[in-house]
């Protein structure tokens, strides 16, 4: 066909397509991965020196500000999915937004976690109702509900279409809930501490966060496509079960 | 460098390795999962497909 | 076709209706959820004066929740549901008939027992006609946007938490803005601002949840 040339990537939603590509890319992937994120250590580590105000405690930042942008990045990447999914019927496009999810869950946690641990010695305290780690929250019970829909309709193409529509809804609301919760946050007058990221940032502790934030892409891609692929092949065996069936 | 000292990271050796530990964990954790969960679909799924060959054969031979 | 919504209003109205038993259930719902609080927080009346918005509103939000179960359930069950699509009266427009319906029943209540409530907590009189007109304001926003998950989940078993789950981070936002309307009048603050954000959140929310909703109803119908 000549539309598969002049869009070469429209070749890749198709699971045939997609399957050996995903094999290719899964192991360089894990491997930037690694790679990147060992270097992005040393940098953060060992070269960037200790902050005169928050000591070594900053280093927290390294992993919590690249967990912090995966999550918000992969529930974008999931709601265009899910545009895709549910507009043009592209098969590959829900199991993309449905591999997606898990992950996005994960960062999200690791952000809560991390930006809790690294509270503790900058606040004195593991939580407050800051107007971010708020929204994180509410943002990871955005992911819970996707899973939890899809997860709870038995029927996979209805399951598939009312997620997608959720996680649609939900991304209008994701920055109506962090105007919201911000609004609330100085009604209340509560601590309105920022990271102090921009102010004393040098050179190493910007090529170390930026290098963490590629490292975390990076494995978002190969653990992504990895469970896209499991996800074929299980839609596979359903399919050939049922083939096998009708024809008895 | 001491490695003691690196760890003690000045007080805040427990927030730093906790955030680390419990990323790299979970991380670790997801990759194994999803190797495991391809690979466990790859089995059944060619197993399956033997099965059916099988019997398919035997079906037009019978 | 006035004829015709009003038709389907008062058929949705005394459907309803007929259903006492749910509508009792939603009320005394709110009722018990409000009295927990003092029961499990303190009967002193500064404190109990200083929790009222949000312990009332987070209350109002549950009952919402749990009446919205009811919304679609039944008359998917019959099959209602399918033949009103094929109506000439356009879907979004049955669906918004049907809402308003719902929040007639099972939300107006609530608000009218709001007052009885804001004095049990202490309120001063003001503070009782803020807490009073930003449920009044903010309930038809919860029951818009609770249809869209009511729809999603119509006829799944064990829906009532999932709805909780999908609806709870959608209500955060008029959550904040009702609670925060009753919390800035007694602190002698201006409330404009509340009601013009909760005004424009009603209007766009009018307008566009029927659309959303009959989407999630064709996802599920299909």
């Amino acid at each position: 066909m000549s539309m598969t040339r002049r869009i070469p990537w429209m070749k890749y939603a198709s699971a045939s397509n997609f399957y050996p590509l995903a094999d290719r890319l899964v192991p360089i992937f894990m491997g930037l991965a690694l790679v990147l994120a060992v270097i992005g250590l040393y940098l953060g580590f060992v070269v960037a020196p200790i902050d005169y105000q928050q000591g070594n405690s900053y280093r927290i930042m390294f992993i919590h500000v690249p967990a912090a942008w995966m999550s918000m990045f992969i529930y974008l990447l999931l709601a265009m999915y899910a545009i895709i999914s549910l507009v043009w019927r592209v098969k590959m496009a829900d199991i993309m937004a449905y591999s997606l999810a898990p992950t996005g869950a994960m960062f999200t946690f690791i952000a809560l976690l991390t930006g809790a641990l690294w509270g503790r010695p900058t606040w004195g305290t593991y939580w407050i109702w800051d107007a971010r780690l708020t929204s994180e929250l509410l943002l990871l019970f955005l992911y819970l509900g996707y899973m939890g829909l899809y997860s709870a309709i038995p029927d996979r193409q209805r399951a598939s279409r009312a997620a997608a529509f959720l996680a649609i809804v939900g991304a209008v609301n994701v920055p109506i809930i962090y105007f919201s919760v911000i609004w609330w946050n100085t009604l209340h007058q509560g601590s309105s501490f920022s990271f102090s990221e921009g102010a004393s940032m040098t050179d190493a502790m910007l090529y170390a966060l930026l290098l963490m934030a590629l490292a975390c892409w990076a494995y978002t891609i190969a653990v992504v496509l990895r469970r896209a692929q499991a996800l074929i092949l299980e839609r596979k065996k359903v399919a050939l079960w049922a083939s096998q069936i009708s024809k008895k | 460098m001491d490695i003691a000292e690196f760890l003690h990271m000045g007080g805040h050796g427990f927030y730093i390795w906790g955030s680390y530990g419990t990323a790299l964990f979970l991380m670790v954790i997801e990759g194994i999962w999803v190797f495991k969960r391809r690979n466990k679909a790859k089995k059944e799924l060619e197993r399956m497909e033997a099965d059916f060959a099988r019997v398919d054969g035997q079906g037009v031979n019978g | 076709m006035h004829k015709m919504l009003w038709a389907l209003f008062s058929r949705d109205m005394t459907l309803f209706m007929h259903r006492k038993q749910d509508v009792v259930t939603v009320l005394g719902f709110f009722l018990i959820a409000v009295a927990l609080f003092p029961l499990g927080i303190s009967s002193d009346p500064e404190l109990l004066r200083t929790i009222a918005p949000g312990a009332i509103w987070i209350a109002a939000l549950f009952s919402t929740v749990l009446a919205l179960d009811r919304l679609f359930s039944e008359d998917l069950d019959d099959g209602t549901l399918e033949q009103q699509m094929l109506m000439p009266v356009p879907i979004s427009l049955m669906l918004l008939v049907r809402l308003i319906a719902h929040w007639v029943i099972t939300s107006l209540p609530i608000v009218l027992l709001a007052p009885i409530m804001g004095l049990q907590f202490g309120l001063a009189f003001n503070e009782i006609v803020i807490l009073t007109l930003s449920l009044l304001v903010g309930t038809p926003i919860l029951v818009l946007l609770g249809a869209i998950g009511a729809a999603l989940t119509v006829g799944l078993k064990s829906s009532g938490g999932l709805v909780t789950l999908l609806l709870l981070p959608l209500y955060v936002p008029v959550l904040i803005l009702g609670s925060s309307a009753v919390s800035s009048v007694m602190n002698g603050a201006d409330v404009t601002a509340h009601f013009s954000l909760m005004g424009a959140a009603l209007i766009i929310s009018l307008v566009l949840s029927p659309f959303a909703v009959a989407t999630a109803l064709k996802i599920t119908l299909d």
